[in-house]
């Protein structure tokens, strides 16, 4: 029975789960009051990189994901090191462009199947890979929020000056929440690609990356369970409600405006381990 | 060959600048990145158009027709969208979220109200090229490299010089000290969102005009220029911009002919990040606000 309905609903379910993967890592930025856009990047450059990974070179797939967690999370470094130190106003304008850049050369380079992208993939990821690393990421997650860490982090949000005096070394906090946060979008990348079986650079553009903002700010991010829930949420609304598809992004940019005005905490409000 | 390049890039980089201005004002006084600023370019061109087709304006009477009513826009979705984080003193990414939200609407509206199909500006709206010294330059492009100037010279002039903009530079100082001494903060920051929207729109018209495809996604292509501009130069610096835009546009068009055209778009980005990394506030180290 089980099997049945993970068989029917197979692609729906691994993008469920691919996506609050990816509502989850921008969470990690979003928890110390800090704003990539460059999401939908570092998930394609995991998603690239691990399917050149797996059919040019036959690697195993855990060493496949290994590459693709770490690939992004050294771009991640090479933006994150100068904006760590500047106004969250650098961060979100540099991944922007980041973004773009990367897509224009998707488009364009021949190893990367240029506007066609790449097919073929074997499916080497199913749903134990994806919920597996999904669960381990948001327990992870949680409980990092009662820790030393977790409550720098939540400091930041609320007052990153008050923080910094309080002696938190507010650059390397942000640049280790970057960088952790690429890792966790590559990871994401190379599920999708090693599910769907098929990348195309249209994937990874700015829709994605504002798409992946809706989730998490429709969620809430006082917790890393309410990324995970938009992105639920957003994912299977336009599947029940057809007629919505066509509408995706102008309801993701609609979600993002009335959330930021009017409900700023997101639909799961309830925070962890709050310092009493 | 290097000379018709040079001026290539020379133009290219004065629509970059012509267009980053409002935007790094926006900021400088705001201090909000307003994603919607490129919808602003996109809708002055389409208003200067539908007045020129329809209307039977000339560009003399379309351009500032089209730059006061998309002023007015501005004015209003800043009303909309951002007193009320202001007035909650609400973190300047909470404002960068609202916009690009609001950014998508906009051009959801834009396109499904006029489609996507390219529209052209009728011939004969400018005077036709000149040529000296084997170098040509357009009408439009002599257009769009005057008024940049102008534009520049004019900004700065009111920002320095004038009662008006003594009050927006105290403003984007310290907005509470700035009202202490009687600054009408409302009036101003409306002023500062229309004198945006208005720059922006002329930016659409005449870049509109220069390469002559106007559809409503055009300005999202220009805010990664715009990006790119803003920065290198240091956010809110106006004089920043101009030269930013303008080796902007000299180094693409020097990539582009000496490297490899592909490589043309990365330009701005690898620039902007080399910014970061090496000079944080900009080429002249004027950014307004720099550190977190």
């Amino acid at each position: 029975m089980f099997q049945d309905f993970l068989f029917t609903y197979q692609s729906l379910i691994d993008a469920v789960g691919i996506n609050g993967l990816l509502a989850l890592s921008l969470y990690v930025v979003l928890a110390l009051g800090q704003l990539s856009l460059g999401q939908a990047a570092f998930m394609g450059i995991g998603a690239y990189s691990s399917a050149l990974l797996t059919t040019r070179l036959q690697l195993p797939f855990p060493l496949v994901l290994l590459a693709a967690a770490c690939l992004p999370a050294l771009a991640a470094l090479l933006i994150g090191r100068p904006t760590a130190r500047l106004s969250g106003v650098y961060l979100a304008l540099a991944t922007i462009g980041f973004g773009e850049v990367l897509r224009i050369f998707y488009v364009n380079a021949e190893i990367t199947g240029g506007a066609l992208g790449l097919s073929g993939i074997p499916e080497r990821a199913g749903f134990l890979w994806i919920y597996g690393t999904l669960a381990a990421a948001s327990a992870g997650l949680a409980l990092l929020c009662r820790t030393r860490i977790g409550r720098a982090m939540e400091a930041m949000r609320q007052d990153e000056l008050a923080a910094g005096v309080m002696g938190i070394d507010l650059a390397r906090y942000k640049l280790a929440a970057l960088v952790a946060s690429a890792a966790l979008a590559g990871l994401a990348g190379a599920f999708d690609a090693h599910s769907s079986s098929f990348i195309a650079p249209g994937e990874f553009g700015f829709d994605a990356a504002v798409t992946i903002l809706s989730f998490a700010l429709l969620g809430g991010t006082g917790s890393p369970f309410g990324p995970v829930l938009g992105a639920v949420i957003l994912t299977l609304l336009p599947e029940l409600l057809r007629p919505l598809q066509d509408f995706r992004l102008v309801l993701n940019g609609l979600i993002i405006v009335l959330v930021v005005l009017f409900l700023p905490r997101g639909l799961l409000a309830w925070r962890i381990g709050r310092v009493r | 060959m290097l000379g018709q390049q040079l001026v290539n890039g020379f133009v290219a980089g004065a629509t970059y600048a012509l267009f980053a201005l409002g935007f790094t004002l926006m900021f400088g006084v705001l201090r909000v990145i307003n994603l919607t600023y490129g919808v602003y370019f996109s809708a002055g061109a389409f208003l200067a158009l539908a007045l020129v087709r329809n209307v039977g304006f000339g560009l003399g009477l379309a351009l500032p027709a089209a730059a006061i009513a998309t002023g007015g826009l501005a004015v209003l979705i800043d009303a909309l969208l951002l007193t009320r984080l202001r007035r909650a003193k609400a973190p300047e990414l909470a404002s960068l979220m609202v916009t690009l939200g609001a950014t998508l609407l906009l051009y959801a509206v834009l396109t499904a109200w006029l489609g996507t199909e390219i529209r052209r500006f009728p011939p004969g709206l400018v005077g036709g090229a000149v040529e000296f010294g084997g170098i040509r330059i357009s009408g439009a492009q002599a257009l769009i490299i005057v008024t940049t100037f102008v534009l520049v010279a004019g900004l700065l002039t009111l920002l320095r010089r004038t009662r008006l903009g003594l009050a927006i530079r105290a403003l984007a100082e310290n907005p509470e000290a700035a009202q202490l001494m009687g600054v009408d903060a409302g009036r101003t920051v409306a002023f500062v969102s229309f004198a945006s929207g208005a720059l922006g729109a002329a930016a659409g018209v005449l870049i509109g005009l220069e390469y002559n495809a106007i559809q409503p996604y055009m300005g999202e292509a220009m805010m990664l220029k715009g990006f790119a501009v803003i920065i290198i130069g240091g956010l809110g610096d106006i004089g920043g911009a101009l030269i930013a835009g303008l080796l902007l546009g000299m180094a693409e068009a020097l990539t582009a002919g000496y490297l490899a055209s592909t490589l043309k778009d990365a330009v701005g980005f690898v620039l902007l990040v080399l910014t970061l990394w090496v000079r944080p506030d900009g080429l002249f180290g004027r950014a307004s606000a720099r550190r977190a």
